[in-house]
């Protein structure tokens, strides 16, 4: 048993529900008690959805309990498909049918429809949502293909040369509740297509079951989030000898090294490598002297693996950052963001309990918070500006504009959204810095509230000698009036720091001197 | 009785379940903490209803089962304990901690009653434990504090005072203004449950005389009668029409004349009248459809109609206590079709097939609704704002009349140019 304020994830089969959402002429039916279409409202509600998810919840009740739930089932799965006459039928439990064992998918099953149906196990006790979303996809993909495996030859990734075609490509892992997964498959597309690579298929999202049976008309595919698709294009590599890709394009390096493995896999040659550098603005709002101030500023990474890792490589290589923290909730993904902490001599925080990551982010007292919805929060209660880069996510974080991540626009819009949150933090700073000013007018204040520290609360205290830190030290006026002098978003490291030297030295008093010791032996 | 048409109806839903009530319970206590005991579905259900990440540490949460607690019962029992020892660690300022069933706890059967009342024995003098279910295949949305009023009665003391107890949250503004008027009226001893800290429980007894706010506590309400309560019959506090008659019978079980009850509320009714005005310019004559969620419906079909003069299509209500909602539908129009249940496509067949001019219903059809170019108005807000008494009727009406006004606004053919 865990105790749970607040979850990453929802439980698998919202996964579930996010694939069959995301596509065409599929309906799922869910053995649920009422209740559990509260998940319909994310997506019309986070997502702005104008359809309903295409769900019929069996709505089982106590009473039912004792008499025959699996005559619900199947009244229920009759009237779904008589009404919506789907071309592929999902059907699964949530975690309380889990419980009763009516086994839906193998009732479905005995029906005698002539329609395709992927009986969903999702186990709801054990796994979480990009979980049931991966298994899902997977499922769906292996029973409408199945049948072909055995005839299909192993593809080969040039024969688009023999069959005098551009190469194809199928873009798998858009779904929605995904981060930006509408504008990343345009960018993408868009990208592939100047390289002369066409588009087969786009799966999950805007994909019908017919879609799926041609996946196998492409040459390769393009794994473009590994937590909904890697699983899929693991099981089309194994039986039909297609290659996917693995380097996610998100920032410039990456986009570079994802057209280059395309090209590679592909056999097409890369002719326009020198242009690639150009095609977005990041590189050189980076270089120009405006971004100076960016050097070294420390950020805080927490998200979903793949944003995670990939915010990561930007922020350190592409921005000039410096990397503090970086963790993520995919334990699936676990260990490629602990390989990567450690390139950056870090520890990844794998956790799902958000009051982890506010504590790790609060000890390393960062300049930035790249996170999800909830960093968001944390980071505003700890005044600390903050761009949100993954799952889970708010309506705001489903902009009208287009937005993608991926890609050359990607980098672009990565840019302003990371670095306008710092100009209002350079902002804070001059606030800080002239409020003695006599023009300062009491009453400016920061768009970040009255969140930042106590910090300001003990410097702001009166008294001159009493014991004035929880941990019996002293801090003397000219320690007090050094530590105003340092910078808002390190003054509460550096209070931390000193004390932490003062009881390790047995120093009583903290006087400016004593900061300095501080910062000499820690550094 | 009025003639009023009544259907039942079964089949898929599309409503929340009684856990989500915990959304506004721990704001109106919150010296309490909501334990669900239950699935990640359960923690995603309440955090999605409620859109909760504001809060650095709320004052619910779940434990959530795992595989290994459903193996053994006795472990789980463990389990819960040591989870709840933690939380009390954690929050020793929690004075009234409810563990709350869910549909999974309920399956497998685990015993809730048990673990409260083994560890009131451990805690005692410092947390009170109850227990109740919020789960979905026993109870609906607003049923949900039906069940943790229940649970809360018998820690209730008795006492033969005359009391007025004000039964179901409302909100705190709304109460102070209640109260104000019972005062004014000559009711002095007026209490309210559940009270705003959840140690204060009033006493209660045979001269406790009990005004419903909220028409969805049928539980409650049968609990405090063996307690030897006496429920006063009205209808519920919505609209002019239902507060006005809802203070007329509090005043007339202790025996205040009508007389001074109108001669204390004749000025707020005039205000309000003249308030609902142009909202009742919108609404007049529109056609209203209610979907079944949170039992408000009937009452709100009574408003909208009487007041607002809007037509009513259909009054959807999840479940129908006639005896409790008796004065509500005696004030419906004739031929009211009141439906309890839902079978949501074929409800929703019948939304498209009668062009209502406004829906009230969940947030999950809300969107759908509107895309196919119905306006709708959530029924959460219901639950969430203050919307009670004769000096809220305006902002009652507001909205739904908002929904409609924003359509108008937006679907002008004429475009103001300068």
């Amino acid at each position: 048993m865990e105790l749970t304020l607040w979850t990453y994830e929802g439980p698998p089969h919202v996964g579930a529900m996010r694939i069959a959402s995301s596509m065409k002429d599929i309906h799922y039916v869910l053995h649920a008690p009422q209740g559990d279409t509260y998940a319909d409202l994310l997506f019309t509600m986070i997502e702005r959805r104008g359809q309903r998810p295409p769900v019929t919840y069996t709505t089982f009740q106590a009473r039912d309990l004792g008499g025959d739930t699996a005559e619900l089932v199947k009244k229920n799965i009759k009237e779904a498909v008589d009404r919506f006459r789907p071309k592929t039928l999902l059907v699964g439990e949530s975690c309380t049918a889990e419980l009763i064992q009516d086994q839906p998918g193998a009732l479905a099953k005995g029906m005698g429809f002539d329609m395709p149906i992927v009986n969903l196990e999702l186990p709801a006790y054990s796994k979480k949502e990009n979980w049931g979303a991966s298994e899902t996809f997977y499922q769906l993909t292996r029973t409408l293909l199945k049948e072909k495996v055995s005839s299909s030859e192993k593809i080969n990734p040039l024969r688009w040369k023999e069959l005098g075609r551009r190469p194809k490509v199928n873009i798998l892992g858009p779904s929605l509740l995904g981060f930006r997964c509408r504008d990343d498959v345009i960018e993408i597309q868009r990208i592939l297509s100047e390289q002369g690579v066409d588009t087969n298929v786009v799966a999950p999202l805007g994909a019908s079951p017919e879609d799926i049976e041609r996946l196998i008309d492409a040459e390769v595919n393009i794994c473009l989030y590994q937590e909904i698709a890697e699983a899929s294009c693991e099981w089309l590599r194994r039986n039909f000898g297609m290659e996917y890709t693995n380097t996610i394009p998100i920032g410039i390096k990456n986009t570079i090294e994802f057209i280059n493995e395309v090209h590679n896999k592909l056999g097409l040659p890369l002719t326009n490598k020198e242009e690639l550098e150009h095609k977005s603005k990041l590189p050189w709002y980076s270089k120009s002297v405006d971004s100076n101030y960016l050097t070294g500023k420390r950020v805080f990474i927490f998200g979903d693996g793949t944003h995670a890792i990939a915010a990561a490589k930007i922020a350190k290589e592409e921005l000039g950052f410096e990397v503090v923290g970086l963790g993520t909730y995919s334990r699936e993904m676990a260990r490629q963001v602990r390989a990567t902490a450690k390139d950056l001599n870090l520890e990844a925080l794998i956790t799902n309990n958000y009051l982890e990551v506010e504590d790790a982010m609060k000890k390393a007292a960062p300049e930035l918070v790249l996170g999800t919805q909830m960093e968001r929060h944390s980071a505003k209660r700890l005044g600390i500006p903050c761009s949100v880069i993954s799952t889970p996510m708010h309506v705001q974080d489903v902009p009208a504009r287009y937005s993608p991540q991926m890609g050359w626009e990607g980098a672009n819009v990565i840019f302003d959204d990371w670095v306008h949150p710092l100009m209002m933090g350079l902002e804070e700073h001059l606030i800080d810095m002239f409020k003695h000013d006599f023009e300062f007018v009491d009453g400016h204040q920061s768009h970040l509230g009255h969140t930042a520290t106590n910090t300001n609360d003990f410097l702001n205290s009166e008294g001159k000698k009493e014991k004035n830190s929880k941990e019996g030290i002293i801090w003397t006026e000219s320690g007090k009036a050094e530590l105003t002098k340092v910078p808002f978003f390190v003054r509460g490291k550096v209070k931390t720091n000193t004390e932490k030297y003062a009881i390790l030295r047995g120093i009583p008093e903290i006087s400016d001197e004593t900061l300095y010791d501080a910062k000499a032996y820690f550094s | 009785m009025s003639k009023v048409e009544f259907n039942k109806e079964t089949g898929p839903r599309e409503v929340f379940c009684g856990l989500t009530s915990i959304v506004w319970l721990h704001r109106r206590m919150p010296d309490a903490f909501f334990l669900v005991v239950g699935s990640r579905t359960c923690a995603h259900l309440i955090q999605s209803a409620a859109g909760v990440m504001i809060f650095a540490e709320p004052r619910f949460g779940t434990a959530i089962l795992e595989e290994k607690d459903l193996a053994g019962l006795a472990d789980a029992h463990e389990e819960l304990d040591r989870v709840v020892n933690d939380l009390i660690a954690r929050r020793p300022e929690i004075k009234t901690l409810f563990l709350v069933g869910s549909c999974p706890s309920e399956v497998i059967k685990l015993d809730l009653a048990t673990v409260a009342e083994k560890l009131n024995k451990r805690f005692i003098g410092q947390v009170r434990f109850v227990n109740y279910s919020g789960s979905g295949i026993e109870t609906t949305f607003t049923q949900g504090e039906d069940g943790a009023l229940k649970a809360l009665i018998p820690l209730m003391e008795s006492s033969n005072e005359e009391k007025l107890l004000l039964v179901g949250t409302l909100a705190n503004n709304v109460e102070d203004r209640f109260r104000k008027i019972f005062r004014n009226l000559g009711i002095s001893n007026i209490e309210s449950f559940p009270p705003r800290e959840s140690t204060e429980l009033p006493k209660i007894g045979k001269n406790t005389k009990v005004l419903l706010a909220q028409p969805y506590l049928s539980d409650t309400v049968r609990d405090l009668k063996h307690r030897g309560c006496e429920i006063i019959s009205a209808p519920f506090p919505l609209g002019i029409e239902g507060s006005t008659k809802w203070f007329l019978a509090a005043a007339k079980a202790f025996n205040i004349s009508e007389l001074k009850v109108h001669e204390i509320i004749s000025p707020l009714i005039n205000r309000s009248k003249l308030a609902l005005e142009s909202h009742k310019k919108i609404l007049k004559g529109k056609r209203l459809f209610l979907l079944p969620e949170s039992q408000l419906e009937i009452s709100l079909a009574r408003f909208l109609h009487n007041e607002c003069e809007m037509d009513l299509i259909e009054v959807g209500t999840p479940y129908l206590n006639k005896d409790l909602m008796k004065e509500e539908i005696n004030l419906l129009p004739d031929n009211t079709k009141i439906v309890e249940g839902q079978h949501v496509e074929k409800q929703l067949d019948r939304v498209r097939d009668s062009n209502p001019d406004l829906v009230v219903c969940g947030m999950g059809l809300a969107n759908p609704l509107e895309a196919e170019g119905i306006s709708t108005k959530w029924s959460i807000e219901m639950v969430f704002s203050p919307i009670h008494g004769i000096d809220q009727a305006a902002d009652l009406a507001g909205l739904f009349s908002k929904p409609l006004r924003r359509n108008q606004i937006l679907t002008s053919k004429t475009l103001v140019t300068h």
